[in-house]
């Protein structure tokens, strides 16, 4: 059972070693943007204090919508996809398999970088471990809901934009929860709420995505 | 005494963008049998090949695998099955070893052959660590053709498998495909080729007439 789940998450980490530049597009995105908001807006701690939770969070949504465009499709273009299709093993674990990598070289970098540049936007002390925890669960979901989009586009030319247009609505529960667990925590409210709905949204998609996204794959190989 | 078909095509047609491709295919295949479609270019060969990899469903039809119906049983199929498409997956920034290392994990593959041993017998000798974009195309084409060696499949198809290798690399592909007839292996494979293969049988794929 587990073969083709271990077999496809060492090769795609192995091949994100090799396409190292690629694979840092995201993180250095986020990493820039947010560099660029004190000399843009106002280098003043205290406005900066006031979106910080909030830029942080929509950065890392794109950073992470961003990357999720390719998660197939160099596997469709060389016929990997195909293979895995017609090989004897579950696609369910192969395609959570390929998710698990991609937020492994995604999200997970995404959400260590998030205290730096926490800091650079003045984020309050209280603001860290939510951001941080908040951050750990919803990349992941990010990744997840963003593999069904994937998954019905991958075989249309141009799917980028109606990827963002499938994926987007998708997004905005993580978004709203994952900013205000970090709003809440800095003006001193509890965070336990918004942490818990992020957690049943991962349990959730945790179940739902890897399924949905076989059946996509399925429909986008047939034709 | 007459063998049992393995693989039967029972009528099978493919329509696409309302228009039909082929109909009424019917073919089977019993053990040792290697099958070779021919046709010229766009009449439906690669189709006609994915329709058997479950790759593609066919419009109507159906395909039976020792008797039982493979839309249904589809798990025994696969397992019986080796699929070479034009585009077989091959990683162009790994090298054909971890190509093979991959491909033998995702299929389960403990035969105790050594990975340099199957490269080096395709004559991939001193390239077995080179990442394949800097290969050659008939030296890809080999890096792929490695997991014939490997696999126990009975079923294999093979979409142009020809393609880009070398006299030699024909010569050694013709051995294996016969070597697996021997074995009571079953191929269909797509090509424009003459094979060089004693008791190959052709099945000359025709357009549709009828265009719907």
């Amino acid at each position: 059972m587990g073969y083709g789940f271990v077999a496809i998450l060492r090769r795609d980490l192995l091949l994100a070693f090799r396409n190292r530049g690629e694979i840092a597009n995201p993180v250095i995105f986020f990493f820039i943007v947010v560099t660029l908001i004190p000399l843009g807006l106002t280098p003043e701690a205290s406005r900066l204090a006031e979106i910080a939770p909030g830029i942080l969070w929509v950065m890392a949504l794109l950073a992470s919508l961003l990357s999720v465009e390719g998660l197939f499709h160099s596997d469709y273009r060389d016929g990997t996809l195909e293979q895995l299709v017609i090989s004897p093993q579950p696609l369910y674990l192969m395609v959570l398999a390929k998710i698990l990598a991609h937020w492994l070289i995604t999200g997970l970098p995404l959400t260590l970088l998030a205290p730096l540049l926490g800091m650079m936007l003045s984020l309050p002390t209280a603001g860290y471990l939510p951001l941080v925890l908040g951050l750990l669960m919803g990349t992941a979901v990010l990744s997840l809901l963003g593999a069904i989009g994937a998954g019905l586009t991958v075989a249309l030319r141009k799917g980028g934009l109606l990827l963002s247009l499938i994926v987007m609505p998708l997004y905005m529960p993580v978004l709203i929860f994952g900013a205000s667990a970090v709003q809440r925590s800095v003006d001193g409210f509890s965070v336990q709420g918004p942490l818990a709905v992020m957690g049943a949204l991962l349990a959730f998609s945790l179940l739902i995505a890897p399924f949905a996204t076989a059946g996509a794959l399925r429909v986008s190989m047939h034709g | 005494m007459p063998q049992t078909p393995q693989l039967i095509l029972d009528s099978i047609a493919f329509e696409r963008d309302d228009c039909l491709l082929f109909s009424g295919i019917c073919l089977s295949l019993e053990s040792g049998d290697v099958l070779q479609i021919e046709g010229p270019n766009g009449v439906g060969k690669t189709t006609l090949l994915r329709i058997l990899s479950t790759a593609l469903m066919p419009t109507a039809g159906k395909l039976l695998w020792q008797g039982s119906d493979v839309a249904r049983h589809r798990q025994l199929y696969l397992q019986n099955l080796l699929f070479l498409g034009h585009l077989p997956g091959l990683k162009q920034s790994l090298s054909p070893t971890e190509n093979l290392v991959w491909w033998r994990r995702i299929h389960r593959d403990h035969s105790p052959l050594k990975n340099e041993e199957i490269l080096g017998s395709l004559g991939l000798c001193g390239y077995e660590d080179i990442p394949c974009y800097a290969l050659s195309a008939g030296q890809q084409r080999r890096a792929v053709l490695a997991r014939l060696l490997v696999t126990e499949a009975p079923l294999w198809i093979l979409d142009e498998p020809f393609t880009a290798i070398d006299k030699q690399g024909v010569a050694d592909l013709e051995a294996l495909l016969i070597a697996h007839a021997r074995r009571g292996g079953m191929a269909v494979l797509s090509t424009h080729q003459d094979l060089g293969i004693a008791n190959v049988r052709r099945f000359p794929l025709v357009a549709s007439a009828e265009a719907v």
